[in-house]
């Protein structure tokens, strides 16, 4: 941990769709400044646990604080705790029906009560950040996946958050458009951003991560330095998913295993 | 024996081939239409048609109260109706949505009652029913007020399906961006889910207003002044003062002079947003 605050405390949290148990009991802290990547195969529940931390999905049981305030607690401003929380969409929801400048203004106007001048100013900065400045009129299809995905950074680093969360921010993307994306989450994290990373970019990963956490069958297997877990893995589960990650066309056909999500009750 | 001679020959075929007989059908169905025009045209009496319906100079008699005072009412009545229906539509459809089960079983209740429901009784039911159960008030509005309450009743159940699939047909990403940025539900809907939804049932609620627009004759069962009559009432009158049916004819070619245009308008914004999909 980069300093002593913690800023998500995730405790005994449990998901449980019907009958699919997707979340077992997750314990995480992550501490101000940290940059920690989750990892894991599908189905594992890693998209789940980032969802219950801006409360997308509702835990069914355990904790989770963010900056001080307890998302679980049933009175929580659940709008004033989200302020705080920036979220990143794998399919980026941009509103497709507002320009690019737009996206970035009417969150900011209606939701912090801005004035025209200041959202107006605020998103230009943002833009500029992302390096998407020209295309401020632009309406959001007539942008590639990857600028998209850049706007929907800016849209939300327009709000002033103190954390943010990806969602597989560059699954959706065609692989040349990878790098814009993953340039602009490594300069928020030499800012000092806060975030928590859903990612198969095992190179983003070991070169910006300070943590990485790798999930399986709905329960944390292994969380360490990038080193520990990416580079020399404990666990026979976290080897075999990065072997099959790092070289997916040696894998073997196999029987599908009893520890994944949903098999049992 | 060469090789290509071993190659498997195509059975013959007996009698038409497909592309053949798909032509002879064509025709056919050609031929039975033209008959079937001649045979309208020969056999009508033309001439006692033109009495009854083309008199030119009973048309000119109606110019220019058709439209100055009859189209106008019509109109007058379509979009207040329309007005009506879309607010009342609206409140419907949010009900439908809502994660509260009376007002959904409210709503379902509603739009079940008057989409199934004759027009006709929604205003006869105005006309005496209200007056009856809440004596010594009026509707605000007289008659217009009244038709715009009926054609709106109606209007909303039909209006309020229309809705609640368009707010269903925008991806759930949307609200779930919304809400991650901190807008409240109803902040959410307002600002991002409705202006979505609306470009999506622009199409379907334009058809609506052509529906309530041939709707609108129904004034005629609540009693009308002569200033308040509308295209089909005003045509009906004419037509028993001059005991014939011209007053019908005109009146009839203005309600197609509203709807042929906004039928038109309809087709060109579905492309459109046919081709915003793509």
């Amino acid at each position: 941990m980069k300093s002593g605050r913690t800023e998500i405390r995730v405790s005994a949290l449990h998901k449980s769709f019907g009958d699919n148990h997707v979340l077992r009991g997750i314990d995480l802290e992550i501490g101000q400044g940290e940059v920690v990547c989750v990892i894991g195969p599908s189905g594992s529940g890693k998209s789940t646990l980032l969802r219950c931390v801006n409360l997308l999905e509702e835990p069914s049981g355990g904790e989770v604080h963010v900056g001080g305030a307890e998302l679980t607690d049933p009175d929580v401003d659940i709008d004033a705790v989200r302020r705080r929380i920036g979220m990143v969409f794998q399919q980026f929801n941009l509103f497709p029906h507002l320009t690019v400048t737009e996206n970035l203004t009417l969150p900011q106007r209606r939701v912090l009560r801005r004035g025209k001048a200041e959202a107006a100013r605020v998103a230009a900065e943002n833009l500029r950040r992302v390096g998407l400045a020209e295309k401020a009129d632009a309406y959001p299809s007539s942008l590639s996946g990857g600028q998209q995905q850049r706007v929907a950074i800016a849209r939300a680093l327009a709000m002033g958050p103190e954390v943010m969360l990806f969602d597989e921010p560059t699954s959706a993307l065609d692989p040349e458009l990878v790098g814009d994306v993953l340039a602009v989450m490594r300069m928020l994290a030499d800012e000092g951003m806060t975030m928590m990373v859903v990612t198969h970019e095992m190179t983003f990963a070991r070169e910006v991560a300070d943590r990485v956490v790798f999930m399986d069958g709905g329960v944390v297997v292994e969380d360490g330095t990038p080193e520990e877990v990416i580079g020399r893995p404990r666990h026979e589960r976290t080897r075999h998913f990065l072997s099959r990650l790092l070289d997916p066309a040696m894998a073997d056909v196999e029987e599908e295993t009893s520890d994944q999500v949903g098999k049992e009750p | 024996m060469t090789d290509t001679e071993k190659l498997p020959v195509q059975p013959k075929r007996k009698g038409l081939t497909r592309r053949q007989k798909r032509s002879l059908s064509r025709g056919i169905q050609y031929a039975v239409f033209v008959a079937a025009v001649i045979a309208f045209a020969v056999s009508a009496d033309w001439g006692r048609l033109r009495n009854q319906f083309a008199q030119v100079d009973i048309a000119e008699r109606m110019f220019p109260d058709v439209i100055t005072l009859a189209l106008k009412n019509t109109v007058l009545f379509t979009v207040t109706g329309f007005a009506v229906g879309l607010a009342l539509g609206m409140v419907i459809a949010l009900m439908r949505l809502s994660s509260v089960g009376p007002y959904r079983w409210l709503a379902g209740i509603y739009i079940e009652i008057f989409r199934g429901l004759p027009a006709l009784l929604i205003f006869i039911f105005i006309g005496v029913a209200v007056p009856l159960a809440f004596p010594g008030t009026e509707i605000i509005g007289g008659t217009y007020g009244k038709v715009a309450l009926a054609l709106g009743l109606v209007a909303a159940a039909y209006m309020a399906e229309t809705i609640r699939a368009g707010i269903q047909a925008v991806p759930k990403g949307q609200m779930e961006a919304a809400r991650s940025l901190g807008f409240s539900p109803a902040r959410a809907m307002v600002s991002v889910i409705i202006p979505q939804a609306f470009r999506i049932i622009l199409p379907p609620l334009t058809n609506e207003l052509v529906l309530l627009f041939k709707d609108s004759s129904l004034v005629l069962f609540l009693g009308v002044t002569l200033g308040e009559r509308e295209l089909s009432k005003y045509g009906r009158d004419l037509a028993s003062q001059t005991a014939n049916s011209t007053p019908i004819l005109v009146a009839g070619l203005c309600y197609l002079l509203i709807t042929i245009p906004l039928g038109f308008v309809v087709r060109r914004m579905e492309a459109k947003a046919q081709e915003a999909v793509k």
